[in-house]
């Protein structure tokens, strides 16, 4: 399996050298992502969840940068390309659909031209035929009379429909891998229900592999196939959606469960954890969960902190065997 | 039954025209936007109003309304049985506009960065003129903060903790009811865990009546005794919870719970609804809701259906039973 | 406690910014230095070169760093026509410019940010109406409506005071047409403020609007002032001196920066050039530095560009 994975991160360590520290908001991650598999990755804010995904499409804001670790798209890796190589890789072999749809797309340009020069830019196809394809596109993603719609601007569209222009211009080039960073928070819930649905049909169809990066549980659930919990830059738990959910592993995948109303339907007060993620700071010694973690031993307080090998296990605790047993 | 707020046939009408030299050169008419339309509720002393809705439902809208921040185009809100914009005592009526109060969705705008906590935490006493003495500090710790906290700035806090000096605030001129808009949709799960258990804490500690305006349906599930369902501008349905979540009336509530994303949902494959909210400056005829119900026949195009009691629930739609 | 304090501020975000940019930091203490030369000139001038007794006509023309061929006396930067010390006259000189700009900015601010604050804050009529003022203002030059509003203030002052009243119609006429940046900057962030929940809160509080405008709003936009203020500094100082050098500002009993260049100019062709130099440069690295520092500010204080 890990051999035709799409992605692979290795030990993928993202630094941002401040005036005080050196911050890691991506911390020895590893994972793999098969073809037509659709992975979540969720935390709160500040789990370095979104920061993850840019390190992969090589969009990190300077200072922050890759510090170690590899990243393999179809086993090549892509980690230390020059811009140039970088950024053909990123719309031919990578899409990427973000949460405000307007940062993808030029408001300046009609969106079937977009789509269009798209499609040149990557696949060797002729004028016309990029243009019909380009239609197709728009068909595909739901946009009603779509011929007709090919010369409308960005700011024409609803929200709804601007996030599934944007989803035809991640998958015009027929991406090996997409990432989809949060694409449904800003959107209503009957408009997101319909963009996880056609983000997921369309994906299935043409097996393209997908991150998506949400700090949604319900999102989560609905829609992925494996999921990777994150919690203070580093790799929690990782594993069958149905596994994580309902039986998780590390005691943040449970607390934050628990947390959610749906898990304490009935109960006059939800549960809590105690605490809020340590800013990356002031990460405690160990691991970063153990100030708040109901369980925490002798040895949580102490480095090393317990770290996710890739294929290796399913969750970063020392205990998390005898409870999974 | 006893109401604190009483909402009758509220409207409330944007004018969101272009500048005038720019409709003379364009030649255009004034545009209007109908936010909020004929909406009528009671919030009973000492309970949980929750309004439900997407985006341009109006209830936000709504929330500005009763704590004064806009003014209703049309209809009456009540605060014990008092109509604050007729009633000709003002005294009275600056008495009962601090028995309101609002916690904001966004705690790091709601906050003003260039002051300090002790100075925020008490404006709603000192706006007024009032003497604040330690009310800041006793109230840090009412929410879960620390007294010590008074001397520092927001920026020194996270957004939970900024939504709990929110809460404070809030409570400092010892209000009744207290309108939160959206108060934990920016915060993380198990943060929103917090300050949701804080708030009911609070509710129970000082008697409060909440109206919780919400997006979210789990959390309003887990907080509301009563829920109103708004959608563009008019309530469709309004019943008690637990009413609501057994048996919805209304094909947009039921749309509605059947999109929200579901914890067990795993891999589930539904319909997802069709068509998005229409634009609120031209809404459709008859039943706003007509041209993405599935139900909707004919008299749905013409005629804008009226709330009607269905046994628990009142309902905005003709052909509910 | 007080070292621990003094250690934190210097080691704050704003501080540390100053230390590591060279251009900050220079010119910080070349308007330091110059500043303090200005306000303790009676002290630090070798002559007071407003004290005609003190005037030898015979040391007139004295030429930089060379003995005087009548007196022997030497003077650093040489004498003008009339035997004064032209370092003396440029710190004597800068008195009168500097004060002359800080007022005004001051003037132009005080005005600026109050029909900012009520434009952006109240908007509707009254907003729209200042603006307007303000736009049409900014179609003409600055220096021209200054010299418009010096000449008619000047009409309004009464003849004997007029000497004495030039500095004071000098800053109300830069003032004047100075402060729609202001306006326009704080009306600006006044509308994006006036948004924020923070103000509706403490409108829904029964604070009135003075009261929102004035601790609320104002704190929260003083950053954005800070550097106009500074830019507008150096920019009044030009003013200054250009309507001085046009013979419409400070007397020449009253000599600034600019009188001196104009008096100067005069005696540029006949070989005397110090005359004209010394105080020319003062201007340009005074106006330079400050300028400079005004753009730091800007760096620092913008976000966006953080």
């Amino acid at each position: 399996m890990m051999a035709e994975a799409v992605l692979s991160i290795r030990d993928l360590v993202v630094e941002i050298p401040t005036r005080h520290a050196v911050l890691r908001p991506v911390d020895r991650i590893s994972l793999d992502i098969a073809p037509g598999e659709i992975l979540g990755v969720v935390g709160e804010s500040g789990a370095g969840k979104s920061m993850t995904g840019n390190a992969v499409i090589g969009l990190l804001d300077r200072p922050a940068h890759i510090a170690s670790g590899e990243i393999l798209l179809n086993g090549e890796r892509i980690d230390n390309l020059t811009k140039d190589r970088l950024r053909r890789v990123r719309g031919k072999r990578i899409g990427m659909v973000f949460q405000d749809p307007l940062t993808s797309l030029n408001p300046l340009l009609p969106i079937g031209e977009q789509i269009t020069e798209t499609i040149l830019e990557h696949l060797p196809v002729t004028r016309a035929e990029a243009e019909s394809r380009a239609v197709a596109a728009l068909e595909e993603v739901g946009i009603p009379a779509a011929a007709a719609r090919i010369g409308s601007y960005p700011h024409e569209f609803s929200g709804g429909m601007r996030q599934r222009v944007v989803i035809a211009l991640a998958l015009c080039a027929e991406p090996a891998l997409v990432i989809a960073d949060e694409p449904t928070t800003a959107l209503d819930v009957s408009v997101q229900a319909q963009i996880i649905a056609l983000l997921k049909q369309l994906c299935r169809e043409r097996g393209t592999a997908v991150m998506l990066v949400t700090h949604d549980m319900g999102v989560i659930a609905e829609a992925v196939d494996r999921v990777a919990v994150m919690y203070a830059g580093r790799l929690a738990e990782i594993g069958d959606v149905r596994d994580v959910l309902t039986r998780p592993a590390h005691p943040y995948t449970a607390g934050l469960m628990a947390s959610t109303p749906l898990a304490s339907k009935g109960l006059k007060r939800l549960n809590q954890i105690p605490g809020a993620m340590p800013s990356l700071s002031r990460l405690p010694e160990g691991c970063a969960f153990h100030p708040r973690c109901p369980k925490a031993a002798e040895r949580c307080r102490r480095a090393p902190d317990p770290t996710l090998a890739a294929g290796g296990g399913r969750a970063a605790c020392w205990f998390a065997n005898e409870r999974v047993a | 039954m006893n109401a604190l707020v009483s909402v009758k046939n509220l409207t409330r009408i944007f004018d969101v025209s272009k500048p005038w030299l720019n409709r003379l050169l364009e030649g255009k008419p004034k545009a209007f936007l109908q936010a909020v339309s004929d909406v009528s509720f009671d919030i009973e002393e000492r309970s949980v109003y929750a309004l439900v809705g997407e985006s341009g439902s109006g209830k936000s809208t709504i929330g500005k309304m009763i704590v004064h921040l806009l003014r209703p185009s049309d209809g009456v809100i009540e605060i014990g049985g008092v109509d604050l914009l007729r009633e000709p005592d003002r005294q009275r009526v600056d008495k009962i506009r601090t028995d309101i109060q609002m916690v904001f969705q966004d705690p790091y705008a709601s906050l003003n960065p260039r002051w300090r906590v002790r100075d925020i935490i008490a404006e709603p006493v000192t706006a007024r003129g009032g003497k604040a003495e330690g009310l800041a500090e006793h109230l840090l710790e009412q929410v879960g903060l620390s007294a010590a906290d008074a001397g520092k700035y927001p920026h020194e806090f996270s957004g939970g903790q900024r939504q709990r000096i929110c809460i404070a605030r809030a409570l400092a001129s010892e209000p009744k009811l207290i309108v939160c808009d959206e108060p934990t949709s920016a915060l993380d799960v198990s943060v929103q865990a917090q300050v949701l258990n804080l708030m009911s804490d609070l509710k129970e500690e000082f008697g409060l009546t909440y109206l919780f305006i919400s997006h979210d349906l789990t959390v309003v599930e887990h907080m509301a005794d009563r829920i109103g369902v708004l959608y563009l501008g008019r309530l469709v349905e309004e019943a008690p919870r637990d009413v609501l979540f057994a048996d919805p009336k209304h094909p947009y509530t039921q749309m509605l719970f059947a999109a929200a994303p579901k914890l067990d949902g795993f891999g589930r494959e539904v319909e997802p609804p069709k068509g998005e909210i229409p634009d609120p400056i031209n809404p459709p005829s008859g039943c706003a809701y007509h041209p993405r119900c599935p139900k909707a026949v004919a008299r749905c195009t013409l005629e804008r259906p009226e709330m009607r009691d269905l046994g628990g629930n009142r309902v905005a739609c003709h052909l509910a039973e | 406690m007080m070292e621990s304090r003094l250690s934190r501020a210097w080691q704050s975000d704003f501080l540390w910014s100053f230390r590591r940019s060279p251009t900050a930091v220079v010119s910080f203490f070349v308007v330091l230095v110059l500043v303090l030369g200005a306000v303790f000139a009676p002290l630090v001038a070798p002559h007071n070169p407003f004290d005609p007794s003190s005037l030898n006509l015979m040391n007139g023309f004295s030429k930089p760093m060379q003995p005087n061929a009548f007196t022997g006396e030497a003077f650093w930067l040489g004498t003008d026509d009339q035997g004064r010390d032209v370092f003396s006259t440029i710190l004597y000189g800068m008195r009168i410019s500097l004060f002359v700009g800080f007022c005004a900015v001051l003037f132009a601010m005080v005005l600026g940010v109050t029909l900012g604050l009520i434009a952006g804050y109240s908007g509707g009529m009254v907003g729209t109406v200042i603006m307007r003022i303000a736009d049409v203002q900014l179609t003409f030059p600055a220096i021209l409506v200054a010299m418009l509003i010096f000449g008619i203030a000047k009409g309004f002052t009464p003849v004997h005071l007029r000497d004495q009243m030039a500095v004071w119609v000098l800053i109300f006429a830069i003032g004047l047409s100075d402060w729609v940046q202001f306006a326009r900057v704080v009306r600006g962030a006044t509308l994006v403020e006036r948004k924020k929940d923070y103000v509706q809160a403490a409108s829904l509080n029964g604070r009135k609007a003075v009261g929102i405008m004035l601790r609320h709003i104002l704190p929260n936009v003083v950053g954005p002032v800070l550097v106009i203020a500074t830019i507008s500094l150096a920019l009044a100082i030009i003013a200054e001196a250009t309507l001085s050098f046009l013979g419409v500002g400070a007397p020449p009993t009253q000599p600034s920066l600019g009188t001196l260049i104009r008096i100067g100019q005069g005696f540029l062709f006949s070989g005397e050039w110090w005359i004209l130099f010394f105080p020319a440069t003062t201007l340009l690295v005074l106006a330079l530095s400050v300028n400079l520092l005004g753009d730091w500010l800007r760096d620092v204080l913008n976000p966006r560009l953080r």
